[in-house]
């Protein structure tokens, strides 16, 4: 279904590709090819905004998330963006592969697909509604499809163009990096409901239905699996503290004797509420913390429920050493309201906090009086970021490293490309974000190799590098959600493949990847960017990991190799 | 006589395993709203989910609704599908005091029929088969 807001018309068209695109990822760079403007900038009205399934999504567990792709506004250039919630499987269910949003609407708009439906519904007071708020006058817009549908906002924060303001998908889960809800403002988009239906009837034959059995055990079962359903991301605090590769206090630290207050064990021992899931996922991940506030003195109080894993607890806990779990559940609550990313939040607040201790910046900047393990500070600053308060905070929402440019303090801004996830795991994952095509911890399990490899073999780091960015490329491009990638291996996949009609793809997987993979990068080389430029940070080679201080000469070798593979590889 | 219970909805996730299930293994078919089971967040989902199915009435206005005959009433409660034998009119879904009928958009009904191949597939153990009384 491609949109345009506009003319306030849509229409649907088909495109030749499936055997060679795919789904997901492979199927946001045909559309940015066929609709996307290479020499105009991100916020150009006809600029499109795409979200992708994949041929399998629906069909099989964890095949529950949607690609997202678009021009960003944090770096001008293609990229793309991952989301559950309900998006996946009412995109599934409404009938649709993808999505397709051209143009800019006059005003404000919440639009309506689905279920018969293509409605513009004029949301002019919806200005300025935080996430929550928006969620819940869109719901009850809707009468139909009820626990069926999507429904994907903006905040305040998109409204005013923040490079990393996020899409909400469903409340707990996001378009979060890159800035897509910046894309959705400047196209006057404050929602998109998307109303699944029961799509076209599939026949499920016995082979299928075995399959989907067998696979549905081994998600519920497997061990990998057990920690997501269990303690959940969070589980990894305690173990990268360990290691020394949490991130704490603005990245002075790589480890802290604080970690129990905050750990994954505490958060469930103490806040955790109740847990949900993705449509099409019994994995169910999501963990939703729960802290009560008094607003009077009279014993009044409302409740929070905020949904916390690793990178959130990472971004606004230890990166700027809040220690209370109450106060980052807070935190990350106000950072959902506004609708930021929260892991790009902590780290722009964590350098804000260093700016202002060492001088380079002052309370007319900051506006409060950040420090270090501050909750409260921190509440009000994420709303002075997401707003745009003053010069400081309009500047710093464009990205940390545009303010530190401006006022100083390059050295200990933790970019790589983006603002960096929370793992200071050693040389492969700098090189590897500082490169990659999402700038993100998800392109290749760089941070993973990290722990598992204490020699610095350089080959056998970028060959890594290069395969496994393949290997998640088919996996995102089918779209299976990464945390079952142990689950479906090429075998597993293939049979997939096979039992729902797709045989010309399960026997050409291996060159599928590889090939995905390249038109997804010519895209964004198409857009401008040139492997290699990101340079890091002086604060990433201070720190010190459990292999021991970060070894120079062999990270920017990694990181100037990976970047000639790439662009050897994947350039036109 | 067993009839589907959903006694544990506190902890439902809302991942619709409960729904395919029942498409795929009753239906033939594959979707979470073309089943005997389907899920809603009661209010948002931080409201937490219901399930929307036959709850095996003796009475059956859906059967007393039906011209054809395609809906026998089943000894236990609720009714028997004979696919065969349904035309399509829809008039069985407004029927059901509530609600629980889905018609698809060729407006054959999906109905539970207390068979418990969903009660498996949930990973929280929301839902039982238990003896009519």
């Amino acid at each position: 279904m491609v949109v345009d807001l506009g003319l306030r018309k849509g229409h649907i068209q088909e495109f030749e590709g499936r055997d060679t695109h795919v789904g997901g990822t492979g199927l946001a760079s045909l559309l940015y090819d066929k609709f996307g403007l290479f020499h105009e900038p991100w916020d150009h009205p006809d600029q499109p905004f795409i979200l992708a399934t994949g041929p399998l999504t629906g069909l099989f567990p964890l095949m529950s998330k949607t690609v997202s792709a678009f021009r960003s506004p944090y770096h001008d250039q293609y990229t793309e963006s991952h989301a559950g919630g309900r998006s996946a499987l009412a995109i599934r269910y409404s009938g649709l592969d993808a999505i397709v949003i051209t143009g800019r609407a006059e005003r404000l708009t919440c639009v309506v697909i689905g279920q018969g439906r293509l409605e513009f519904k004029d949301a002019d007071y919806l200005r300025d509604f935080d996430v929550l708020k928006t969620g819940k006058i869109v719901r009850s817009m809707l009468s139909s499809s009820r626990g069926h549908r999507s429904i994907l906002r903006i905040g305040p924060a998109g409204e005013r163009l923040s490079s990393f303001a996020c899409v909400n998908a469903d409340t707990y889960r996001h378009f979060g990096r890159m800035g897509a809800g910046a894309v959705w403002g400047a196209k006057n988009l404050k929602a998109l409901a998307i109303l699944g239906g029961d799509g076209p009837l599939i026949h499920a034959s016995r082979e299928f239905r075995d399959l989907y059995r067998s696979i549905h055990d081994m998600v519920t079962t497997k061990e990998m699996l057990k920690k997501y359903h269990d303690l959940g991301t969070p589980a990894n605090l305690k173990k990268l503290n360990e290691l020394k590769s949490l991130p704490w206090r603005n990245l002075q630290q790589t480890s802290s004797p604080e970690i129990d207050s905050i750990s994954g064990e505490r958060f469930a021992e103490s806040y955790l509420l109740r847990n949900m899931a993705c449509a099409g996922c019994p994995v169910g991940c999501v963990h939703i913390g729960y802290v009560r506030e008094k607003f009077k003195q009279d014993h009044r109080y409302f409740f929070r429920q905020v949904a916390y894993d690793y990178e959130p607890i990472f971004a606004v806990g230890t990166m700027l050493e809040v220690t209370d779990p109450a106060d980052t559940l807070r935190i990350m609550d106000e950072v959902e309201k506004v609708g930021l990313d929260v892991m790009s939040t902590g780290v722009a607040l964590a350098w804000a906090t260093e700016a202002l201790e060492k001088g380079i910046i002052t309370l007319e900047e900051t506006m409060e009086p950040l420090s270090f393990g501050d909750g409260s500070a921190y509440i009000k600053a994420v709303w002075h970021l997401g707003l745009g308060a003053n010069r400081f905070y309009s500047l710093l929402a464009k990205g940390t490293m545009a303010a530190a440019k401006e006022y100083g303090g390059e050295d200990f801004a933790c970019v790589l490309g983006q603002e960096m996830a929370g793992y200071a795991t050693g040389e492969v994952f700098f090189a590897s974000q500082s490169n990659s095509f999402r700038h993100s911890h998800l392109d290749a399990g760089a941070y993973s190799y990290d722990q598992k490899h204490a020699e610095r073999d350089l080959q056998a780091a970028l060959d890594f590098l290069i395969q496994d960015e393949c290997k998640r490329t088919l996996l995102n491009s089918m779209v299976v959600c990464l945390f079952a990638r142990a689950v479906y291996t090429d075998e597993v996949l293939a049979d997939c493949l096979d039992a729902a009609g797709f045989q010309e793809i399960s026997r050409s997987m291996d060159s599928l990847g590889k090939d995905i993979t390249g038109y997804r990068w010519q895209t964004r080389f198409r857009t401008g960017y040139e492997p290699g430029t990101v340079k890091i940070p002086r604060r990433f080679l201070e720190i010190e990991t459990w292999k021991g201080k970060i070894d120079e000469p062999f990270l920017e070798r990694l990181r100037s190799a990976y970047a000639n593979r790439l662009k050897e590889l994947y350039s036109e | 006589m067993k009839k589907l219970v959903a006694s544990r909805m506190e902890r439902c996730i809302g991942c619709h395993a409960c729904s395919m299930a029942c498409s795929m293994h009753v239906y033939r078919s594959l979707s979470w709203l073309s089943a005997g089971i389907r899920i809603r967040s009661t209010g948002g989902l931080s409201t937490g989910f219901e399930a929307s199915h036959c709850m095996a009435c003796m009475e059956a206005p859906c059967s007393s609704a039906c011209p054809t005959g395609a809906l026998e009433k089943r000894k236990g409660g609720g009714v028997r599908v004979k696919r065969d034998l349904c035309i399509g009119c829809g008039d069985c879904a407004p029927a059901c005091p509530i609600n629980a009928i889905y018609l698809d958009h060729d407006s054959r009904p999906y109905i539970c029929i207390h068979c418990g191949r969903c009660v498996d597939y949930c990973p929280h153990d929301c839902l039982e088969l238990v003896e009519v009384k």
